[in-house]
């Protein structure tokens, strides 16, 4: 709101080119623009007022919200959005808060849930500034575009696209996220605590992942710019490096009853 | 000279007849507390059907009953159990009810009705009262066979639930026995609620559903320090998940003797009724269980639960609402969008509240600020259902309110608009804040 006020004002301006008017303009269009950043924005039945409870934590309109944790979820694919929040609600993933909110909901609603942020398309902020050691960028960097076949690990760009934004239908882009985020998902992956439709290729990869190779590829994605083009990409010009039952499964049945194991 | 020495000898036998008799006494007690159980005979009526049409009311009354949320872990094979139950005694895991080695597989239509009804397992070993087997003890037999021919039927997992972990000496067969013999009433062939025309079937049917499969005192009555309730719901807090389980005698809390029935069926179908909205572990019954209920069903319950004999606290003698200037605020910035200036709602396009009022809301003037707390802290959703299936949610506020702000709120709240309900304190918030994050 502040920032689009000022176009009005230099043409305000060369017409009442007055020191004192302008003060007195230029507090009333501050006062305009103040007052109609903290009106409530106002009631409307529609999926965006009902998302109310994501959008707290995960930004407005799923951007990514601001105490540097919570991932952004506008733009994701809806495969992969619906997935996850499946995997909420059987224990997959563990987080208790997002459990006890998409627990009580139905398939069809969570899947309509779905669809709604992944149709989301809004600008992406810069990168936040990351402490990387040259080393760990040069570390980082390998294993995302190009992986390190000594230790059999594929480069991200294999799997969630050559620009890091996703590939339909359910493999979720890498870009745009916090740091901290980033780590704790491969943290969870590599203990299990975070799984999906077996085969787990993700399982796999961050078991052959050292803890440093963790903090140095998660602090390049996170400190790269997004690309002009920030939409998921429509199909990978490759096979997969490793079979992936989330991107598999996700045609057939995206049900979590594949999951290996409940949770106690 | 032989009196005092006779005297001497009296008083010995006075001093040590009542040890002996204590003695012998607690030898009993050890004795009976450390007697291996048998299994209680049980005779069956007949041969228990296993027919379609049997299996197909088996799977209701599951239904009714919500049995296989509990008996399924988060994620798991459906029935084959492993949830685990904390309570204030430690974890229990409920256990496995598919046809396997590791289930039901070896048992009989007599052993499940032993366990229902008696609350034994088939080897003679009491049961966990986390199993709410003073409510199933109701269960006839005719719906005891019926649910056992549906489980038996199910796809075999043969994976145990894991052990109990109860601390000592909550984890003893003999403590399930003194727990049975001070809390354990045997259901009655014939359930009859007290005062109830004997012509009423419908009545009947719902003291049945309410008691008995639908176990709804298991969690509306409130229990004592052994963990014991009975069947009266007069309200309780749910251990361990610190959610209140309203009163349904108490007009001023969930009692519905005011309410039309249609109301009441719609609450329990629909997750929502007026302005009343179920949240937290209830949301959960109506996903499972009542929203799938036949409408007879329905109806017999809220006919039942509206002639229950009311009890009502006096309500705090009016006084006028304190000022509140940060609550007024807080409100301001985080509730009044939704809920209105007023705490007056927002009705969607269907007419129906999106964001239900919160002025003479009786959920805001509960005595326990547990599931207000709640709400705020973890926000959530109604539950969807047919008649609401794109529930508005609520969201949490655990990431942007302190427990001081969080209690403001809710006092301010908590008397305005007329309501004279008690403060909540900082304590209250961070008590639920640590058991909501655990």
């Amino acid at each position: 709101m502040l920032l689009a006020t000022p176009s009005p004002m230099p043409v305000l301006l060369r017409v009442f080119p007055f020191s004192r008017l302008r003060t007195v303009l230029f507090g009333a269009a501050l006062g305009l623009a103040l007052s109609a950043a903290a009106a409530p924005p106002k009631f409307e039945d529609s999926m965006a007022q009902r998302m109310q409870a994501c959008t707290a934590c995960h930004g407005e309109q799923g951007r990514a919200g601001p105490d540097g944790y919570y991932p952004r979820i506008a733009g994701k694919p809806a495969g992969y959005l619906y997935q996850q929040l499946l995997h909420f609600r059987d224990g997959h993933r563990n987080y208790r808060l997002m459990t006890q909110l998409v627990e009580p909901l139905s398939e069809p609603y969570l899947r309509e849930i779905a669809d709604h942020f992944a149709a989301l398309d809004l600008p992406y902020p810069a990168p936040a500034p990351v402490d990387l050691t040259p080393q760990d960028r040069q570390r980082g960097e390998q294993l995302a575009l190009r992986g390190d076949p000594a230790r059999q690990l594929p480069a991200c760009v294999q799997c969630h696209g050559s620009a890091l934004t996703g590939v339909l239908p359910a493999t979720p882009g890498l870009l745009g996220l916090p740091r901290d985020y980033l780590n704790s998902q491969l943290g969870a992956w590599r203990n299990g605590l975070r799984r999906t439709q077996a085969p787990d290729c993700m399982a796999t990869i961050t078991q052959r992942l050292s803890m440093s190779d963790v903090s140095a590829v998660s602090g390049w994605l996170a400190s790269q710019p997004l690309p002009a083009y920030t939409r998921p990409a429509r199909a990978l010009p490759k096979p997969l490096p490793l079979d992936c039952g989330a991107v598999h499964g996700h045609t057939a049945d995206a049900s979590s009853a594949k999951v290996p194991g409940g949770q106690r | 000279m032989s009196a005092p020495h006779h005297d001497a000898r009296r008083r010995q036998q006075d001093w040590l007849r009542p040890v002996l008799a204590l003695g012998l006494l607690l030898a009993a007690l050890l004795a009976w507390l450390l007697w291996p159980a048998t299994p209680i005979t049980v005779t069956s009526p007949s041969t228990p059907a296993a027919d379609a049409g049997t299996i197909e009311r088996g799977r209701y009354l599951a239904t009714l009953g919500n049995c296989q949320h509990c008996h399924t872990a988060r994620g798991g094979a459906p029935y084959a159990g492993g949830r685990a139950i904390t309570t204030p005694f430690g974890t229990v895991y409920s256990s496995n009810l598919t046809p396997s080695p590791a289930g039901l597989g070896s048992w009989s239509g007599d052993d499940f009705w032993r366990a229902l009804h008696h609350g034994q397992s088939r080897d003679g070993r009491w049961l966990s009262p986390a199993f709410p087997y003073n409510n199933t003890t109701h269960i006839t037999r005719t719906d005891s066979d019926a649910l056992y021919a549906f489980l038996q039927q199910l796809q075999a997992v043969d994976v145990p639930a894991p052990a109990h972990q109860l601390r000592w000496p909550f984890n003893t067969q003999a403590a399930l026995k003194v727990w049975r013999t001070l809390y354990f009433e045997e259901g009655q062939a014939d359930i009859t609620a007290a005062g109830l025309p004997a012509n009423a079937m419908e009545l009947q049917r719902g003291a049945y559903l309410v008691r008995g499969l639908g176990h709804c005192s298991a969690c509306h009555a409130p229990r004592n320090a052994l963990g014991a309730s009975g069947l009266d719901p007069a309200g309780g807090l749910i251990p361990a998940q610190n959610w209140y389980a309203p009163s349904l005698t108490n007009p001023l809390e969930a009692g519905v003797q005011d309410w039309p029935v249609d109301d009441i069926v719609a609450l329990l179908r629909d997750g929502r009724a007026g302005t009343a909205v179920v949240t937290g572990p209830m949301a959960e019954v109506v996903q499972h269980s009542t929203q799938h209920w036949q409408a007879a069903d329905l109806r017999a319950v809220a006919l039942y639960l509206q002639q229950l004999p009311r009890t009502e606290t006096p309500r705090a003698a009016a006084q006028a609402a304190a000022p509140a200037p940060l609550g007024a605020k807080l409100y301001e910035q985080h509730c009044a969008q939704c809920h209105g200036e007023q705490g007056q709602g927002i009705r969607g396009r269907d007419g129906q509240w999106a964001y239900p009022p919160l002025a003479g809301n009786r959920a805001v003037t509960l005595a326990s600020p547990a599931n207000l707390v709640q709400m705020v802290l973890n926000g959530g959703f109604a539950p969807a259902t047919t008649a609401h299936p794109r529930p508005f949610g609520m969201p949490p506020f655990v990431l942007t309110l302190s427990d001081r702000e969080v209690a403001t709120l809710l006092t301010y709240l908590r008397t305005q608009w007329g309501h004279q309900a008690p403060p909540v304190s900082e304590l209250d918030v961070q008590r639920l804040r640590e058991s909501a994050t655990r």
